[in-house]
């Protein structure tokens, strides 16, 4: 194997396992967008800010960033309840400048929160000794354990909410509520709380998101945008409410990201936009679409 | 379906007294006074814009403002949402079907049985009275037939066990030989205890198949009475207000 395609391989390898971080920023967007149409800016703020929450509660207890995230989900699915309950669903039926106008405020709001609160420092949690194992694969290639469970973490989050969605009631219920609100209502649905169920779900993901973040990389109040275009790109590139598609769509994103940053650093970020333009370009429906919707 | 809040015999299942509805300002129904037994098929026959789909909605709670009183087996409806109305037993096959498209046929139906009353009918028994959709259980309800979408839309609502059926409009665009089909099966229902109500733009198959009507128009009861009592004829000039 010559120096330079392994050297590629390896990037191929390494930007694959980036894109299961960025899937798991994309999952709760994929629902939300995806599933239940509705534009959430503040997305990426939201997973800043339960990276900020979940450094506090665990350094307060001294607990390990995994074990605070798993005390911290009902709080997570809680929170996300009410939001929906109380802010989000005066919005549900409304055009989509409101729900854009609103969830951009939010973000605005959590970011000056986070700038006051924490200030502006960068901040990262620590992983222990797990961050610096790594396992060959042969070759002479090997790959972090820590990166490789951040995908395995990605892949079965996508495997059960794609249960979750198609495969329970209340699965169904969300996909009716999301076809139809009005013909929901009409027929007896609890549409606000189904609603605010979904929601839930998207704070167990977001708060999976923050964890698997805050140890993998550097975070500051203001990062929240920069996460929320990753998502938004790996949502429609893998396809509007096809889960499988914000899997692929997320390896796609962190591949061309690792092979950009290898012709130039300057290319990482340009190159995930120029792969982007061109999938949108030739698939405008994405890579795995669930077929036009009425 | 005997329940012992209405054992006693000939109280109504459900009255509205004086029930008007309104729509920010227009008054859509005007002070009605309805009732219909267990058992029994009532129609709700009027012009487009007669108030009809609104007197169903008002039923479902699903309007902006009422006045006036609905009474479903001696409880108040009036400031209950829909869900709670579904569970006591009020079921609404709406007009237009509205199922979820991107839902397949068998989901759909389990909607039904996941915001009713549990009861005899099951959703084998629904599959057995339409065999044409059994046959699609699985599909998407947005690539079915007009007609195949109505009984799933019906099927919905009667897996929710209804003690009480509203009807609203479900032969519009359907072949006349769906229609058929659909209109033999609804009587049947009857000997459950389950009242039917029906709104359906043909007045003759209206009387034919209930036992009382109420002629809306305008938004107010002009016209009501038995239906073997009375013909096409006569109920057409209530509905052109001679």
């Amino acid at each position: 194997m010559t120096i330079m395609a392994f050297e590629l391989l390896n990037q191929i390898i390494q930007g694959a396992l980036i894109g299961g971080l960025y899937v798991l920023f994309a999952i709760g967007l994929s629902l939300s967008l995806g599933v239940m149409r509705f534009v959430n800016i503040a997305h990426g703020d939201l997973i800043v800010l339960a990276s900020f929450i979940l450094m506090s509660f665990s350094a307060v207890l001294g607990l390990s960033p995994f074990i605070a995230a798993a005390v911290l989900m009902p709080v997570a699915f809680l929170a996300f309840y009410v939001l929906q309950r109380l802010l989000l669903q005066r919005l549900v039926g409304t055009n989509l400048l409101g729900v854009i106008l609103v969830t951009f405020g939010l973000a605005i709001v959590i970011q000056n929160g986070l700038l006051q609160t924490y200030g502006p420092d960068t901040r990262k949690l620590s992983g222990g000794a797990l961050e610096l194992k790594s396992i060959s694969i042969g070759g002479g290639l090997s790959i972090g354990l820590y990166p490789l469970l951040v995908f395995a973490t990605a892949v079965v989050v996508i495997f059960a909410l794609d249960r979750f969605l198609y495969r329970t009631s209340i699965g169904s219920r969300i996909r009716a509520v999301a076809d139809d609100p009005a013909a929901a209502n009409l027929i007896g649905l609890p549409s606000a709380k189904i609603y605010g169920i979904a929601m839930g779900v998207v704070g167990l993901t977001v708060m999976s998101a923050a964890c698997c973040m805050s140890v993998w990389t550097n975070f500051d109040p203001e990062i929240g945008p920069s996460r929320l275009l990753i998502a938004f790109e790996v949502v429609v590139l893998g396809g509007l409410g096809s889960l499988w598609g914000t899997l692929v769509g997320g390896i796609i994103i962190g591949v061309a990201q690792n092979l950009g940053a290898q012709v130039d650093a300057a290319w990482q970020i340009l190159a995930q936009h120029l792969v982007f333009l061109v999938i949108l370009f030739l698939r405008p429906q994405g890579l795995f679409s669930r077929g036009s919707r009425t | 379906m005997a329940n012992d809040r209405d054992h006693n015999v000939g109280s109504a299942l459900l009255t509205t007294s004086g029930l008007s509805v309104y729509y920010d300002q227009f008054q859509a129904v005007r002070e009605v006074d309805f009732s219909i037994d267990a058992g029994e098929i009532v129609a709700l026959i009027g012009a487009n814009g007669a108030g009809k789909s609104s007197f169903l909605k008002a039923l479902v709670g699903q309007v902006d403002r009422i006045e006036g009183g609905i009474e479903f087996s001696g409880r108040s409806l009036t400031s209950m949402s829909t869900p709670a109305i579904s569970a006591a037993g009020i079921a609404l096959v709406p007009e237009g079907r509205r199922l979820f498209p991107s839902l397949t046929v068998d989901e759909n139906l389990r909607i039904g049985l996941s915001i009713g009353r549990r009861g005899l009918i099951t959703l084998d028994q629904v599959y057995q009275w339409f065999p044409s959709i059994a046959s699609r259980r699985g599909q998407l309800a947005r690539n079915l037939s007009g007609g195949e979408q109505q009984m799933v839309a019906l099927g919905r609502a009667l897996l929710t066990n209804p003690r009480l059926l509203l009807c609203d409009e479900i032969s519009l665009g359907l072949a006349p030989v769906v229609v058929g089909q659909l209109y033999e099966f609804l009587p049947s229902l009857r000997s459950s205890g389950m009242g039917l109500l029906i709104v359906e733009q043909d007045v003759r198959r209206s009387l034919a198949m209930t036992d009382r009507f109420y002629c809306l128009l305008e938004g107010a009861v002009r016209f009501s009475g038995h239906s073997k009592e009375t013909d096409r004829e006569t109920i057409m000039q209530h509905y052109f207000g001679v």
